[in-house]
């Protein structure tokens, strides 16, 4: 509240500022400890003195991770199944979301409707069915099931954004494109994507992160570890190799970040910008 | 693209709300022939993958279904349910499961809400908040769970060294525990969860008009009374909207307790959607698993209706 009264703000202030500094540390102080458990040796890491600034940096976690334990491997697995879920979703979607931004009626209710149900769905209850859907199909250990499954379930959100964006779009640019004589197709291509990129870019990076970070589906329905996406192979880190693996671990768990804090460098002013806020109220 | 270009203005109406009569009957059915075809080729993997194994699964929990070789699956009828209506062990989880949703729910709201209000103030370092506030929810489930494990070892962990540096016992076990695991586990609920609420609610804030503000403030109106009469009321729609859909993520959620606890121990971080992992996939009961899956899905409904409809209706009475 900018209207802060002057007169409480010498009280107030200085505990804001605890309470902000409070919420840093409980924030901020997990990351920085696995980013310095990246980087620290075995030995350091077992030892019982504990600081967080490594004694010394240790950057051979990242290539042990790399080769050693098979993350690489499954990082190009994930990377299969993210790219492809994204070129999926919005190839498909976006013709729905046109649909639904553009006509009104019993398809835009039915859709939005949908879309609401689906970001509360039991997946527990999907879950047994859909593994004996996908085995009879025999796509259950393969990274296409896999793709199917995260393109169907990835798609409701990625459609509710679209539509946002569609929406935004005046219509007046649509019919003054046609009134110029260009077919639909011609109005489509040359006014509204050139319009909708940012859009459809936020849209892709979202669905990217979605499937690059899924571990439910891939737990139940990958088996082989030649299969394993990238949360499946750290998981199975942390059972088996216990300590000895710690620094790592670590280092592929900063790893597998990555992608995601990408996404976030792009991402966060639209994010604060309301569209949760939009997509929680619509 | 069947439309002529004459038909194109009226594809989207000026007006708001019902469609307008169209006079050209012919095209408003090339119009709706045009929205399904575009609406057909997501439609598919829905139907497909989506809403068929939502009902196949229901229908699974009357079958005695099981992933053994050869089984055949019966129609058991009511069976499976009344097995179920007896299993402590599901109670039990059930119980956790509803201990772990409604207290992250409750502390998430509240967290968020407290960091809404600072990130809202004019105060320095608000960047490096929103953006320590926001990576958590970008983060890999099983990478926060990896993470938050080292966090809590007992030997090499960072928090029982600060513990034991200010003179507190420093060898807790803290997820080993049987009192200190689900509070642990929890916590971390609260840190995954609580990026998407505190955006949600600095939004909210936003919009609320600053004359408000000002008039009460005039009115002599001090902080609280004013985050009280002019805030919350004005955020009471988002914050409805937020619990529900958190509660349900929480409710639903199983990556983050499974990397970190696996349920255990002994069982004192089950969650439901734990215990019916299990009870499909290692003890290979799908039936009985669906009869779970069903029973879980009720109840949070019936919740949900409960929760939502006190909500609305303490909005009309206002």
């Amino acid at each position: 509240m900018s209207t802060t009264v002057t007169g409480t703000n010498r009280i107030v202030r200085p505990l804001q500022y605890v309470a902000l500094a409070g919420y840093l540390v409980f924030l901020g102080f997990p990351l920085l400890w696995l980013v310095s458990a990246s980087m620290k040796s075995s030995s350091e890491l077992n030892s019982l003195n504990i600081q967080l600034v490594p004694e010394s940096f240790h950057w051979a976690n990242f290539s042990d991770a790399l080769a050693k334990q098979g993350l690489l491997h499954s990082a190009a697995n994930s990377l299969f199944v993210a790219v492809s879920t994204t070129v999926l979703v919005i190839v498909i979607s976006m013709p729905a979301a046109y649909a639904l931004a553009r006509f009104r009626g019993k398809i835009r209710t039915a859709g939005t409707g949908w879309i609401l149900v689906s970001q509360v769905f039991p997946v527990i209850l999907i879950i047994i069915p859909l593994f004996l859907i996908l085995k009879r199909i025999g796509l259950v250990d393969n990274l296409f099931g896999l793709i199917i499954v995260y393109t169907t379930y990835t798609m409701p959100f990625a459609l509710w954004m679209l539509q946002g964006y569609i929406a935004s779009i005046p219509v007046e640019l649509e019919e003054a494109g046609s009134m110029d004589g260009a077919s639909r197709l011609k109005v489509l291509r040359i006014i509204v994507l050139p319009l909708l990129m940012p859009g459809v870019v936020a849209t892709a990076m979202f669905s990217f992160v979605s499937a690059w970070n899924e571990f439910f589906f891939a737990l139940v329905l990958i088996q082989s570890p030649d299969n394993y996406t990238l949360p499946i192979t750290l998981k199975m880190f942390v059972g088996g190799e216990g300590k000895v693996a710690l620094g790592p671990l670590a280092a592929g768990a900063v790893l597998a970040t990555i992608p995601s804090l990408i996404f976030f460098a792009f991402l966060q002013r639209k994010l604060t910008g309301g569209l949760l806020a939009g997509a929680v109220k619509g | 693209m069947t439309l002529t270009r004459e038909a194109a203005p009226s594809a989207a109406p000026p007006t708001r709300g019902k469609p307008q009569p169209n006079r050209r009957s012919g095209i408003g059915r090339a119009q709706r022939r045009e929205a399904i075809a575009l609406v057909i080729p997501s439609l598919i993997p829905v139907l497909a993958f989506s809403i068929y194994p939502l009902l196949n699964g229901i229908f699974l929990a009357f079958t005695d279904s099981t992933l053994k070789r050869n089984a055949e699956s019966n129609f058991v009828g009511l069976d499976n349910f009344v097995r179920l209506a007896g299993d402590t062990f599901f109670w039990e989880s059930f119980r956790i499961g509803m201990i772990w949703a409604v207290s992250v729910t409750v502390l998430q709201l509240l967290a968020g809400m407290g960091l809404a209000l600072l990130l809202n103030a004019d105060l320095r370092l608000k960047w490096l908040t929103r953006l320590l506030a926001l990576i958590p929810w970008a983060m890999p489930p099983v990478v926060v769970a990896i993470m938050w494990r080292m966090i809590y070892s007992p030997t090499t962990g960072p928090l029982n060294a600060v513990i034991g540096f200010f003179g507190g016992p420093s060898d807790t076990n803290w997820l080993g525990n049987f009192d200190t695991a689900l509070p642990a586990v929890i916590v971390v609920g609260i840190w995954v969860g609580m990026p998407q609420t505190t955006i949600t609610l600095l939004a909210g804030l936003q919009q609320i008009p600053e004359e408000l503000h000002e008039a009460a403030a005039i009115d002599g109106a001090n902080a609280w009374s004013r985050f009280r009469n002019v805030s919350l009321p004005s955020l009471r729609p988002i914050i409805a909207s937020i619990t529900s859909l958190n509660f349900i993520w929480n409710f639903n959620s199983f990556g983050l307790v499974y990397v970190m606890t696996e349920g255990g121990p002994g069982g004192k971080t089950m969650l439901p959607m734990l215990f019916t992992y299990i009870e499909a996939f290692k003890n290979r009961n799908l039936g009985y698993a669906a009869a779970m899956g069903d029973v879980l899905v009720l109840v949070v409904v019936l919740l949900l209706a409960v929760y939502l409809w006190a909500q609305f209706r303490g909005e009309r009475e206002k």
